[in-house]
């Protein structure tokens, strides 16, 4: 037996749209598979997993906010794969993000003003891009391997705040725990809606989505973005610059991030701390994987994701199972979706007997 | 012992998993396909070594089960990329995200239990050399085998057929298969060959380097091995070079950590991540060179015609 494929004519417009529900459901039949390995029925612990959060406020709160920086990250980087690049360290970027961010309210821990948040949200982007910066300098000047470039710089941004809260900027009022001082309420995002507790990152997230969506369809940069993406040849005779392209997406990737960061540690936190990041930044490549990298299926793919982390708290506090489940969760959708994925270009078909091309060959 | 052959032996097991991880992904990459699930592969290993070494009490059992769980494990990135035609890019990351995940799962039970130690064999003879014999003769089994593959994979890749097919295979697989030589099975094969090298290594890490199980242990080694390949222009022998150049640097931090010299103890643990940056600047700054070393059909997909 074996599995043989055939190029369809076209891409197939029924599959682009339903794989990801394939993926979805071939994702939750493994997880029920997962959970009955662990012991637990499998039926109620998907169902505290997945329909429980949806049913109280304050989990679908906790869900916007998991989802905003997600979102953030996830269109960034679906424009910059579009593009053909790799930065695969948009983790180091949300935290360079919350550093830069972060300078304002813990330097001038006393200066409350309404330009604080507005400053904080600029330096933020502008961290992230200059973090995401170095990786597109020697992607497009010394012709080094972004993919580990980025993740590289992802191990040092995380060092570099773990110093920085245990030492210049550890709180002298704060026990000797490693974090900063707690930020004014000028340096506070607000609530998006009171009495909630999702902030208005998750509007930035959303904002963000919709103008990328409106450039990838509508403007000469979606095109250029497009082409350098499919072929670079192709590309260059319509006078493209793929290392134009290596700065934008990457620059664009990263200051979503950096963005994300400030936002999470000023929404969310409040504060820096060694830890501010729960690997959204790796969680938002399935984001932009999920959402067949279109700002707008990240959406989706972005609330999806929030609900793995917030699902996973509860089967944790409900079944006592461990709150690795969501990694497992989130690397299995994943590869359902890039299996899935094939079938919008190809036909899958099963040959149990007879020779085959590969055969045909000897 | 002095203190030279102290920090030569802290080197040597430092470098071995790199070296090991390396030497695997390096046959994979050579037949065309790029596997970046090799931290993934690694902490699988880690972790399943460590659970049998604690059940069964014997950490040669704990090998064996690092190495096939590393092979099994990429057999699903394989089916992915080689039967699916799935992006190897993005495939190659969700394996390191299963596998963190899994290994979180499976090592659990673990946490903060006191391992095995792999014990060394000592050869004898050679071990009363002096310096060189306890270096190198008095060292446990995963080191002789790194050894063992730098020289086996040598051998294979340039003084034997099918190393010939399967580098025939990386440069150019639309030819290859012209010729008869059978892409999509070579390259399961060596995909599962890196597997089971980065399952190997992270056996080494939870049964050698560090015996015990925590959560992440193999805290970007997997990658640096990847940046390992590109140093090393796809040659074998430069992965050993390099591959203690590494371990080396990654140790060195761990004894100035030790000796209390007055930089922060984490910019100490940043410099294996930057040194393999500015490595990679130096080795790929020239992209004639990289483009002559490099398979030429290394992450395209490959679906036979018919």
């Amino acid at each position: 037996m074996r599995i043989e494929l055939e190029k369809r004519a076209g891409a197939s417009t029924l599959y682009s749209i339903l794989s990801p529900f394939i993926a979805l459901g071939l994702t939750v039949i493994a997880g029920g598979i997962m959970f009955a390995m662990l012991g637990k029925d499998p039926v109620s612990a998907l169902y505290s997993f997945f329909v429980e959060p949806l049913l109280d406020i304050w989990s679908l709160h906790e869900i916007a906010i998991k989802a905003a920086p997600l979102i953030l990250i996830g269109v960034g980087l679906a424009v910059c794969y579009r593009s053909n690049n790799w930065n695969i360290g948009a983790e180091g970027q949300f935290i360079a993000g919350a550093i830069m961010g972060s300078i304002l309210p813990v330097t001038f821990y006393d200066w409350h003003s309404p330009l604080l948040l507005p400053l904080m949200m600029i330096m933020g982007m502008i961290g992230g891009a200059l973090y995401a910066a170095v990786p597109a300098f020697l992607k497009a000047h010394m012709n080094t391997n972004e993919i580990l470039t980025s993740l590289m710089l992802v191990y040092i941004a995380q060092l570099f705040l773990d110093w920085l809260v245990r030492g210049p900027w550890r709180s002298p009022d704060g026990l000797n725990f490693p974090i900063t001082r707690d930020f004014v309420p000028e340096a506070v995002l607000p609530e998006l809606i009171s009495s909630g507790r999702a902030n208005l990152g998750f509007a930035f997230a959303i904002i963000a989505a919709v103008l990328l969506w409106l450039m990838m369809r509508y403007t000469l940069k979606g095109f250029e973005i497009t082409v350098l993406g499919q072929s670079e040849r192709a590309g260059r005779f319509a006078g493209f610059s793929s290392r134009r392209m290596i700065w934008f997406s990457m620059l664009l990737s990263g200051a979503l991030a950096g963005l994300a960061g400030i936002a999470e540690v000023s929404g969310a936190i409040n504060k820096l701390q060694p830890i501010i990041s729960p690997g959204y930044g790796f969680t938002a490549i399935i984001v932009a994987f999920l959402g067949r990298l279109n700002p707008l299926g990240v959406i989706v793919a972005g609330l999806l994701l929030a609900l793995t982390y917030v699902g996973g708290e509860a089967v944790q506090l409900t079944l006592s199972v461990s709150d690795k489940v969501t990694r497992v969760f989130q690397g299995l959708l994943l590869f359902f979706v890039l299996s899935c994925d094939t079938l919008i270009l190809y036909k899958i078909r099963i040959v149990f007997a007879g020779r085959t091309a590969e055969d045909g060959a000897n | 012992m002095g203190i030279v052959e102290a920090i030569l032996l802290t080197v040597i097991t430092a470098a071995t998993p790199l070296v090991l991880a390396a030497i695997g992904e390096l046959v994979t990459e050579r037949s065309g396909v790029l596997n970046l699930g090799v931290e993934g592969m690694m902490i699988m290993g880690a972790a399943l070594a460590f659970a049998a070494t604690q059940v069964t009490g014997s950490p040669y059992i704990g090998i064996l089960a690092g190495i096939v769980c590393g092979a099994l494990f990429s057999l699903l990135f394989g089916f992915l990329t080689l039967t699916l035609v799935a992006n190897q890019v993005a495939t190659g990351l969700a394996l390191t995200i299963l596998g963190l995940g899994i290994s979180g799962q499976i090592g659990e039970p673990y946490v903060g239990m006191s391992g095995i130690k792999l014990q060394p064999i000592v050869i004898p003879v050679l071990a009363d050399i002096p310096f060189i014999g306890p270096l190198l003769f008095r060292q446990d089994l995963i080191f002789y085998i790194s050894i063992a593959l730098i020289i086996g994979v040598h051998w294979f890749l340039f003084h034997s057929r099918a190393g010939l097919k399967l580098r025939a295979i990386g440069d150019s697989h639309g030819s290859a298969h012209a010729l008869g030589i059978h892409v999509i099975r070579t390259r399961y094969l060596a995909v599962m060959f890196g597997g089971a090298c980065a399952g190997l290594a992270g056996a080494q890490l939870s049964l050698v380097y560090t015996p015990q199980w925590v959560e992440n242990m193999s805290a970007g080694r997997g990658w640096i091995a990847l940046a390992l390949v590109v140093f090393a222009s796809w040659r074998p022998g430069r992965v050993l070079a390099g591959g203690y150049l590494f371990g080396a640097v990654s140790i060195s931090q761990l004894h100035a950590q030790a000796l209390g010299i007055g930089i922060p103890s984490q910019f100490l643990s940043a410099l294996p991540y930057a040194a393999t940056i500015v490595v990679l600047i130096l080795i790929s700054h020239n992209r004639r060179v990289t483009l002559i070393n490099t398979p030429a059909s290394l992450g395209k997909p490959f679906v036979p015609d018919r």
